[in-house]
């Protein structure tokens, strides 16, 4: 390596530094070209194009915007799209309160929060696959647990499927989703708790500051970098969240739990319809990448115009 | 004194993390509960006179039965032959992912942590956007990249894109924990004339063995619970099929075996659990100890 170095033979010593910092990042970098860019690109062409099971490998024909007006023409799409982001702002919305809530909780002074701690990991550590099972028996009807608990309190006289009617299946669905979410939000919620200086806290208790203003004050403005940058993962990840809507209930009844990442693996897997599913698959990308630039900006301006008041480290 | 609480306060502090853990560990007791329930037992309503509302007698039924018993921990090895195969290829796929991407994590996140450089936060940013593209929206054109590899129905198939995917959060993670070793370590060992390569391998990396552990422990983690998609997609072969695909064989023609099935995942999970496990602490410790601090 260092010889290598020596023969492209840098100016300065700034030159060196980035040659060293690029040949360290290169082989992560291919990767990223190789798996995920080049793949981005081919969706990209894809999408202009009526490729399908057949031809697959070459020989499909270009047709211009046909995909795209198909799409976003269709009789679904508003819905797919409204739908979409409600399930993404709901979800994200529970994840954050209750991460926010799990780590205020966690962070205290108690005995046993150790095991505490590790007691909430487990919809995080345990395949997602394998947590809905889990729900996907909970929510039966006949035999469920919840089934039979909201007939036994009397909220229902009889069997109740959770994923057989429409709306209780999104909700049951935005359930799961905020259960295998919660734990690694609060886990950072936490982690970023333990990084607030210790000394903002003892000032403000010696001046006589109620622990909910302190909560207000100090630990929120300190942790809302952690909050803004979780908040936008998270909204990125429950967008393009798939394998729990899938186990659950396939994107039904009735379409009532199809996102837009469910109808494109639709279209594109269970239809063969590759290009079309290509096209899905590109709304998907601008869509996001419309979100986090708003979401960004709107945070920058915010920040910007009210300073999150409290202490500045 | 300032993290004293009150009688009460510590009442409803216990009591407000009760419910929060009973909501992440419901599934699982769940889980455990079906799993010791004979098939029959486990497809009866609690029994209902004409007329009779279910009661809490009748509702705890349910938990408890003298039919009760391990048997379908024996049952499902029957059921369904290949699930050890199963379970060693889950936690194969994941090992091999977790090596794998370290390989590329580490030199990357040692650049992004150490050095100045033209294109850093551009290349970080662009990094760290991989993460708007989950695999399923790539499926189509990874599908062909694998097929024209001749990749499609190895271990590969579900080796390859679970590295790709994880390595931006990789670099992420790893970068705050290195950015915490004390720079003057290094430059002591520039003065003494150690090259820099020497330098990484002796000087940071023993250092940096906690943040590791955590970055490792993560990635295994997301290596396991990520294989779902990539296996139904990339693979056919049962030879190769990870746990969360292969579990669907408990899914019959005529009935469901959901307490194999139960007894299947709850087994199947073990070896991440025990990870974790004996991990726990300094993965809790190590990501709490500032990790995300800017």
């Amino acid at each position: 390596m260092s010889s290598l170095l020596q023969m492209l033979k840098p100016k300065t010593k700034s030159q060196t530094t980035t040659m060293f910092a690029w040949a360290l990042i290169a082989p992560a970098a291919l990767v990223m070209f190789w798996i995920v860019l080049w793949p981005l690109y081919e969706t990209f062409r894809l999408s202009f194009t009526n490729s399908n099971l057949g031809t697959l490998m070459g020989g499909a024909d270009f047709v211009g915007w046909e995909n795209y007006e198909k799409a976003i023409g269709g009789r679904k799409f508003p819905a797919i799209v409204t739908r979409t982001f409600y399930w993404m702002f709901l979800s994200v919305g529970f994840k954050m309160i209750l991460g926010l809530i799990g780590a205020t909780l966690l962070a205290s002074n108690i005995r046993g929060r150790g095991i505490m701690r590790a007691l909430v990991m487990p919809p995080w550590i345990v395949p997602i696959a394998i947590g809905c099972f889990g729900w996907v028996w909970l929510y039966n009807g006949h035999f469920g647990l919840l089934s039979n608990f909201i007939e036994m309190v009397g909220i229902t006289d009889g069997p109740f499927s959770f994923l057989a009617y429409k709306q209780s299946a999104f909700y049951s669905a935005v359930v799961t989703d905020v259960w295998i979410g919660t734990p690694m939000v609060t886990l950072f919620f936490l982690a970023a708790m333990q990084g607030v200086p210790k000394d903002l806290y003892e000032a403000a208790y010696v001046d006589g500051a109620s622990r909910w203003y302190r909560f207000r004050r100090i630990t929120l403005p300190q942790i809302m970098p952690t909050i803004v940058s979780m908040a936008l993962l998270s909204a990125i990840w429950t967008f393009n969240s798939f394998e729990i809507i899938w186990i659950l209930t396939e994107g039904g009844p009735r379409g009532a739990t199809t996102t837009l990442i469910i109808d494109t693996f639709k279209t594109a897997i269970f239809s063969y319809k590759f290009g079309a599913g290509a096209t899905r698959a590109v709304l998907v990308v601008l869509i996001l990448g419309v979100f986090s630039v708003i979401y960004l900006t709107v945070l920058g301006r915010l920040t910007k115009k009210y300073n999150y008041g409290g202490v500045q480290k | 004194m300032m993290d004293k609480y009150s009688l009460l306060h510590k009442i409803g502090i216990y009591a407000s993390l009760a419910l929060f853990i009973l909501f992440m560990l419901l599934p699982f007791v769940e889980m455990f509960v079906a799993s010791l329930r004979p098939i029959d037992h486990l497809f009866s309503r609690p029994k209902l006179e004409v007329g009779e509302t279910m009661g809490f007698v009748d509702f705890m039924s349910r938990f408890w039965s003298d039919k009760m018993s391990f048997q379908a921990y024996r049952d499902m090895w029957v059921t369904v032959p290949q699930l050890p195969r199963y379970i060693f290829n889950s936690v194969f796929i994941a090992s091999a992912v977790t090596l794998l991407s370290m390989c590329f994590i580490v030199p990357a996140a040692y650049a992004y942590a150490r050095f100045n450089f033209r294109g850093k936060t551009t290349s970080l940013t662009l990094f760290l956007a991989v993460n708007m593209f989950s695999g399923a929206v790539l499926l189509i054109p990874l599908y062909k990249l694998l097929r024209s590899y001749g990749l499609l129905n190895t271990y590969w198939a579900m080796i390859i894109p679970g590295v790709a995917f994880l390595i931006p959060t990789g670099i992420w993670l790893l970068k705050s924990f290195l950015e915490k070793i004390p720079y003057e370590l290094e430059e002591a060992a520039f003065v003494d004339g150690a090259s820099r390569l020497y330098t990484l391998r002796r000087v940071i990396l023993p250092l940096a063995v906690p943040g590791l552990i955590v970055v490792g422990v993560a990635m295994f983690i997301g290596a396991y619970a990520q294989q779902f998609l990539f296996a139904i997609t990339f693979n056919q072969n049962r030879d190769y099929m990870p746990l969360p695909a292969g579990i669907f064989e408990f899914i019959g023609y005529q009935t469901v075996l959901w307490n194999e099935m139960m007894a299947a995942s709850l087994v199947g999970v073990l070896p991440v659990l025990l990870i974790f496990l004996f991990m726990q602490k300094h993965l809790i410790s190590g990501l709490t100890s500032g990790a995300v601090k800017e």
